[in-house]
């Protein structure tokens, strides 16, 4: 029961943290909580079915499984890529020296949009993401984790892997740091804030759409609502580990979804969605900075 | 040589910014594409097209629109037409109008003006905690949760009457102002921002699944209207009066609040916390104010909609209840009260209107809100810039 929860929470876990990791990056770079993400992780699970569901009539899938979702994950991230950008571009930067609260008021306004966009031309029912990895997987010590569960897993850890090395090493990821240090000072130094910022939504958005595909898959069920739940928590995620944090969004992720999962199981599964939120006000008020965060500095 | 450089880079930024319409709508319908297939990406790329290639020309007009109008606007006051005499007649037709409404419509209208009184002291408790004191709380509908609930129950399962039970209602919603914002306001900004979200959906997560006492999804019915002496406010005509009553003293007590010695310390707090510190105001205390003084009237307005409904459940206190009273505060431009009521009038209003278009009407609404922020983030009425740090 206990280790069959950590697998499950694990999952979940992996997920949020996917998702987060945009929120974060949006966030430490331009201070902005991005409420359209969580409909960019649902456009990204509509989008999949979509193109899933064209590759099956165009008889793709009978045909080669693998390639037929691989291009079905590469067409979504690509999608949603674009949509993020998009986004930015249409809600976020014009509001760049606005104050704080007009870019958040666009993003929930951008939010509802998106949402009523996708009932609208898909339908307010549940779609249906057909069933591909059945209940096979492997078993030990009486748990039981089947092979999407693995995948989930393994493909968010290598994503957050990649993203990392990213940041980390490359030329465009150190101006990512630069300019989440320091707007100004990092377009002193020549760096491009709006192609910075770009990518940023352009990654984070990828990012989303595959853990959008994933659930999609996990749980075979989407809805045009999905969107917001997600993202609320994702967002709650993100500011456990402290936001802005790549290190803080991917503990923040995985720590709520093991929160999630055992409360479910041990205490009560109907107030699941608050458990979440339980947690960012315990960790806020022992901790104000997120569990990874620095004290933030007061800027006079 | 060099000329033709220069011809040469002309031509191309020429070329850019004819065809920037046309690759923006290109782009957009190429989005558009696996949502709706080929056909509708074609007609989109069409409209959008059309769209951006008059907006290119409009714009230029549109300025010189503008400053017709303001020149306008300054004849018509060196006129004396909108001389403060003027301003009083019209406050009076206003107010005589509003007096006689219930007389000269529909049932039905009556009916949206109650809801928009009941949103008009929503708009304005909450413009006290956001357009005040400027922090923003996006879990209001739990404080207008709380207050339905309250008298809900108190007079289901109690017999209570609206007027004792609204004291405790109003008191209760209140207390929990005061009870979120203690741990709070520890936070700043967005960390703010999402505790309040959290408390709100804490909030709606209860109603939802304390079967027992709220029973639940299917919500509380059978609650009395409120009543004097003998007279039961059933009738709609009745309602609306109340609601006018209890829309003029939120409106009377806000504005007077504002012009008081609290209210100076909210205003000093939005626009530079450290700096109004530094002065000798208690930040967290005044802030405490805030969040309980805005939690009084959502109180109120919780109350009295569950004795107009007589029927309450989760359904009605949603995020997108609390986003839609922000916008209401927003649209008419934060922290000016005329703004806030003008605002609660047209978000109430405006879905009745599009009715027709029911579908859209949300999907309108998001695109509103944005294009609100970014062409007119002070909002409609708001001329004086507000700087919202939170």
């Amino acid at each position: 029961m206990f280790l069959q929860q950590l697998v499950n929470g694990l999952t979940l876990g992996s997920v949020y943290a996917l998702i987060a990791l945009g929120y974060s990056m949006v966030y430490g770079i331009l201070e902005l909580i991005n409420f359209a993400h969580g409909e960019i992780y649902m456009l990204g699970a509509y989008l999949g079915i979509i193109f899933f569901a064209f590759f099956t009539a165009a008889g793709l899938t009978a045909y080669n499984l693998p390639l037929a979702l691989m291009l079905t994950f590469m067409l979504s991230v690509l999608f949603c890529a674009a949509y993020g950008f998009t986004i930015e571009k249409i809600a976020y930067k014009p509001l760049r020296k606005a104050p704080r609260l007009s870019p958040l008021i666009s993003a929930i306004g951008m939010s509802i949009f998106l949402q009523n966009y996708v009932m609208l031309t898909q339908g307010a029912t549940d779609k249906v993401f057909p069933h591909l990895f059945g209940a096979a997987g492997l078993e030990f010590l009486s748990v039981r984790m089947t092979y999407l569960q693995i995948t989930i897993i393994v493909v968010s850890i290598v994503l957050m892997i990649a993203l990392r090395v990213f940041i980390r090493k490359t030329r465009m990821g150190k101006a990512m740091r630069a300019v989440a240090q320091d707007k100004v000072m990092a377009s002193l130094v020549g760096i491009n804030i709006d192609t910075v910022i770009s990518l940023t939504f352009v990654i984070g958005s990828g990012l989303a759409a595959v853990a959008g595909l994933m659930v999609a898959m996990y749980y075979g069920l989407v809805n045009y609502s999905i969107g917001y739940i997600a993202g609320i928590k994702a967002f709650t995620a993100a500011v456990l580990g402290g936001i802005g944090s790549i290190r803080g969004a991917m503990f923040g992720g995985i720590l709520l979804g093991l929160v999630e999962s055992f409360g479910s199981s041990y205490l009560s599964s109907e107030y699941k969605d608050a458990y979440a939120f339980i947690l960012l006000i315990i960790v806020l008020l022992v901790k104000p900075g997120g569990l990874f965060g620095k004290a933030e500095l007061e800027k006079v | 040589m060099a000329d033709l450089i220069s011809q040469g880079t002309s031509l191309k930024e020429r070329f850019l910014r004819t065809a920037n319409p046309l690759i923006i709508a290109l782009w957009l319908s190429l989005l558009f594409f696996p949502f709706k297939g080929w056909k509708a990406a074609l007609v989109s790329f069409a409209v959008f097209s059309c769209i951006f290639i008059s907006a290119k020309y409009i714009s230029g007009l549109s300025k010189k629109i503008l400053v017709l109008a303001g020149s306008m606007r300054h004849r018509i006051e060196a006129s004396g037409l909108c001389s403060c005499r003027s301003k009083k007649i019209l406050q009076y037709v206003l107010l005589v109008g509003i007096l006689i409404l219930p007389f000269m419509l529909r049932d039905y209208f009556i009916d949206v003006a109650v809801l928009v009184g009941i949103y008009m002291i929503l708009a304005l408790g909450l413009n006290v905690v956001v357009g005040f004191a400027g922090l923003l709380n996006l879990g209001f509908v739990a404080f207008y949760a709380i207050g339905a609930y309250t008298y809900a129950l108190l007079n289901i399962h109690a017999g209570i009457g609206f007027w004792p039970a609204l004291p405790l209602a109003v008191g209760l919603s209140a207390a929990a102002g005061f009870l979120l914002a203690v741990p709070a306001l520890r936070l700043r900004g967005d960390y703010l921002a999402i505790v309040t979200l959290g408390f709100g959906e804490i909030t709606r997560l209860i109603l939802n699944n304390w079967d027992s006492l709220t029973r639940g999804p299917n919500g509380l019915s059978g609650i009395e209207p409120p009543s004097i002496l003998s007279v039961s406010f059933g009738t709609l005509t009745h309602y609306y009066y109340l609601v006018l009553v209890f829309v003029l003293i939120t409106f009377f007590v806000t504005r007077r609040v504002y012009a008081s010695r609290i209210g100076r310390a909210w205003v000093a707090i939005r626009e530079d916390e450290i700096a109004a510190s530094v002065m000798g105001i208690h930040t967290t205390m005044y802030k405490l104010y805030a969040f309980a003084f805005g939690a009084f009237w959502a109180g109120l307005a919780g109350a009295v909609f569950a004795g107009k409904m007589q029927f309450i459940s989760p359904e009605s206190f949603t995020f997108m209840e609390s986003v839609l009273i922000l916008c209401m505060v927003i649209l008419g431009g934060i922290g000016s009260i005329a703004g806030v009521i003008i605002g609660s009038v047209i978000l109430v209003l405006l879905p009745e209107i599009l009715r027709e278009v029911q579908l859209y009407r949300m999907l309108l609404l998001g695109a509103g809100l944005v294009l609100l922020m970014v062409f007119r983030p002070q909002g409609l009425f708001g001329g004086k810039g507000v700087s919202l740090r939170s």
